[in-house]
């Protein structure tokens, strides 16, 4: 088990690079750089700038520098918001977490008895209603719920803001925009791995000894059921943390998906850099600690 | 017994919902305390007034620094005294003398000398610092010459304090709209004793921009900066004239989407947006009419040329394209914000009378561009470089069915984001271009400056040596009527030869709530912060 989890960190660390590099090359090949914009600025500073940033050397050049600079802990300035990369991660990385820990929890709490629900009652108007559901949620973009949330529900409610990111209340509507969709995955992807397991030889032996029905599917059925649900929650878990640019703009959330818009709008090569190198070893991470958890679920695969 | 537990839950929601709820709208909580909740659009690049170069930054810095002249609240062109008590300047407007207050401080209680001006001016223009906005101040003698590293003595930059509280600057041309000038940001002083404390001169990226500390001269000073969510800024002690402000806090809040910004207005969480979008004019026009703001702005909607393009050195097609475009469609049906159709570059004042260069008029346009050889199966075949902008989308769209339908002629729109289509632009990679500008300070220059040869912002490829010296011309001449009559022609000058298309002058549409007060229209829309005040309306 240790020697799967160093093996998967290494394979992280390569994953990640290869990301950074890619990331890296790609966003100097746009058009444009950090420092233009709609009023021209002198050409003597332009390079002035640029140099400030070594952004005057080859990208062979700039990309050894770079890496000098990650191994000493930093991840640069961003020439746009003159700041350090680190202090607008640190600044906007708490908001995401709690959005996207909220948003799973209602994920987890709407998706995962949905799509057990929906197993138990297959081919019912209690299944197809649920999948119907389900399928609107996965097919609605976050664009078009936020805005009716924002509008339709929040206006109607009074302790509810329609934007803003003060009190727990707040994060109430976009956490529940955010876990919709997921919840949406993880009922249909729950469904289908009760429903699988629901058909196992020794579900029907469970049933046929007399063993109460609610006992077979909590004790029995959803250890099995679920393992693809907690395969999704993993690398889905990092998403919801990464942010999303449209919930973060529609409510009012000070946190990091609009970084990564805004900074390739902007040209702002170093932020980002950091928020590649941020987001890919999130999703790193999810997946390991999603190995880890299906292996003390299935012991064939720890084998 | 299950009852009971889903009961008591229920119950407790509530209660925690009724703890949410604070029985009065936000807003209202906020009149109360007098701090001012504003939407300004985006996070800010900065607060060092000599680093940004936005009117984002200039809102906040407004309310935390101070130049030598403070905007009149509600007289356009009316200068009141900021850190400066009197100025006066000699017959040419080319050597001024800033007598500054004794009581001015910075917020730490220090005070506000002419040694802070000259090291804010030395810094700004010092060429290791890189100022992307150094230029504003190359009306300095000498400035120039030393942003650019020509000399690196900064005696030989126009600027000297006989004296703690004295400021002399001498300038290379006439300027009367000097105290103009000083309004804006790159004028601004910034602290001495606090940049050299956490950094060189000429070091960007230091931390004195840090809420902890900043020090500023203003009305208010930095209490929070919140990265993406707000920056708090409250009543600075130690300014001069605390007792004329009003408020006691200002809150800036970066909303970037209209939509959302409009929903948090409607929803009584802002005191003042920062614009609004068409679609939400009409809306507000008709529901809230009591809260919209249409004002007229500094600032010109164009279409641009490349004049290097064989296609269109080709004076009557560029002037048929112009004459075909009807302004006032646009302005009714497009964008709706009371805006004003241009038939010049400088938006007219009272003082300059803009030459009359275009109008609709397809019939003419038609005749011009058959004389150009257009017509029958030769149609005429051009590119518009626009932008992802949803404003932007809808003009391009406009403008190609009225070129089609007036002029038969077929436009392809090609859509770029925005700094792949500035890169275009300022390498001349397009035939035609969708462009803006907004007035640094009420002068015509401001317009008409950028036109020059060479200049980054000419972006079309033209040069007129006439036109530039009659910008010459006016600048050495001492009489501002005769210099305004001088730039007159200049512009008609420049229109007539036709390197751009004017569509619109600019408005500001936003909303505003009926608590606050002493807040009036401006041409800058730069709001003197420590007049306005709010007020409880009565229910």
């Amino acid at each position: 088990m240790i020697r799967t989890v160093i093996s998967r960190l290494l394979q992280g660390i390569v994953v990640v690079f290869c990301l950074l590099l890619i990331t890296f090359m790609l966003v100097r090949l746009m058009p444009g750089d950090p420092f233009s914009g709609e009023k021209a600025h002198a050409a003597h500073i332009i390079e002035k700038n640029k140099a400030r940033f070594h952004l005057d050397k080859s990208n062979t050049e700039q990309f050894i520098v770079y890496l000098g600079l990650l191994a000493r802990g930093e991840l640069g300035d961003s020439p746009v918001k003159e700041q350090p990369v680190s202090k607008i991660i640190r600044h906007s990385f708490p908001a995401s977490l709690v959005l996207g820990i909220a948003g799973m929890i209602i994920a987890i709490l709407i998706g995962i008895p949905a799509g057990i629900l929906s197993a138990l009652k297959k081919n019912s108007y209690i299944d197809y209603s649920t999948m119907v559901i389900a399928m609107a949620g996965i097919s609605i973009p976050s664009f078009v719920i936020a805005p009716l949330l924002a509008g339709q529900v929040a206006t109607r409610i009074p302790f509810l803001k329609v934007a803003g990111w003060g009190d727990p209340l707040d994060w109430l509507l976009p956490a529940l925009t955010l876990g919709l969709a997921t919840a949406a995955y993880l009922a249909r992807i729950t469904r289908g791995g009760m429903l699988e397991v629901l058909n196992q030889d020794y579900i029907r032996t469970a049933h046929a000894k007399g063993v109460h029905p609610a006992v077979v599917v909590t004790k029995h059925a959803i250890r099995g059921g679920i393992i693809p649900a907690i395969a999704y929650i993993g690398p889905a878990f990092a998403m919801l943390i990464t942010g999303s640019f449209i919930i973060e703009t529609i409510f009012q959330v000070p946190g990091m998906g609009q970084h990564f818009v805004n900074a390739t709008k902007d040209r702002d090569y170093f932020l980002l850099q950091g928020v590649v190198i941020l987001f890919g070893t999130l999703i790193v991470f999810a997946n390991l600690a999603a190995d880890i958890v299906l292996a003390m679920l299935n012991p064939r695969i720890r084998a | 017994m299950h009852r009971a537990h889903l009961t008591h839950l229920l119950l407790g929601a509530c209660a925690l919902a009724m703890l949410g709820c604070k029985g009065e709208p936000p807003i209202d909580a906020y009149t109360e305390k007098k701090i001012l909740i504003l939407g300004n659009s985006t996070e800010p690049q900065g607060l060092d007034p000599q680093i940004v170069t936005g009117v984002i930054e200039s809102n906040i810095i407004r309310a935390l620094f101070e130049g030598l002249c403070v905007e009149h609240p509600s007289k356009q062109g009316v200068h009141l005294p900021g850190a400066a008590e009197h100025w006066q300047a000699n017959d040419d407007f080319t050597e001024w003398t800033f007598h500054l207050r004794r009581d001015g401080k910075w917020s730490d209680g220090t005070p506000v000398s002419a040694e802070d001006f000259l090291f804010s001016y030395q810094r700004i223009l010092h060429p290791d610092f890189g100022a992307d906005y150094a230029s504003m101040l190359y009306y300095i003698l000498g400035a120039e010459a030393y942003n650019k590293g020509e000399t690196t003595d900064f005696s030989t930059v126009g600027v000297s304090a006989p004296d703690a509280y004295t400021l002399k600057v001498k300038l290379k041309a006439s300027i009367p709209f000097l105290p103009d000038l000083t309004k804006h940001y790159t004028w601004y002083p910034v602290p001495k004793h606090i940049i050299l404390k956490h950094g060189k001169m000429q070091q960007r990226n230091t931390p004195w921009t840090e809420p902890e500390n900043l020090v500023s001269n203003g009305a208010f000073m930095l209490k929070d900066w919140r990265l993406n969510d707000y920056i708090h800024a409250v009543r600075n002690p130690h300014y001069w004239d605390k007792q004329t402000v009003k408020l006691n806090g200002i809150r800036f809040l970066p909303i970037s989407n209209q939509y959302t910004e409009a929903r948090m207005f409607f929803n009584q969480q802002l005191h003042a947006t920062y614009g609004l979008a068409p679609e939400m004019i009409e809306y507000a026009a008709n529901k809230y009419s009591q809260y919209l703001r249409q004002e007229t702005y500094l600032g010109t909607n164009f279409i641009r040329f490349n004049v290097t393009d064989p296609l269109l050195d080709d004076l009557r097609v560029r002037k048929a394209l112009a004459l075909s475009i009807d302004s006032q469609a646009i302005i009714t049906h497009i964008l709706k914000g009371g805006q004003k159709p241009a038939y010049g570059m400088v938006p007219p004042t009272d003082d300059y009378q803009t030459p009359k260069a275009v109008s609709f008029d397809p019939v003419r346009a038609k005749e011009l561009l058959e004389q150009a050889g257009y017509g029958g199966n030769n149609k005429l075949r051009i590119t518009l470089l626009s932008t992802d902008r949803e404003v932007s989308k809808r003009l391009s769209e406009a403008y190609q069915d009225m070129w089609k339908k007036h002029l038969g002629a077929e436009v392809s729109i090609e859509q770029r984001e925005w700094k792949t289509y500035l890169s275009r632009m300022s390498g001349l990679d397009y035939q035609l271009a969708l462009g803006g500008w907004i007035g640094d300070y009420p002068d015509p220059t401001t317009f008409l400056d950028m036109w020059k040869t060479g200049d980054g912002n000419n972006r079309t490829g033209w040069s007129n040596k006439d036109y530039e010296a009659l910008l010459a011309k006016a600048e050495q001449t001492k009489d501002p009527e005769a210099r305004l009559r001088i730039l007159e022609l200049a512009e008609a000058l420049f229109l007539s030869e036709m390197p751009i298309i004017p569509v619109y002058w600019y408005t500001t549409n936003y909303l505003l709530h009926t608590a606050v007060k002493g807040w009036h229209p401006l041409l800058l829309n730069n709001h003197p912060y420590k007049f306005v005040d709010l007020e409880l309306l009565q229910k």
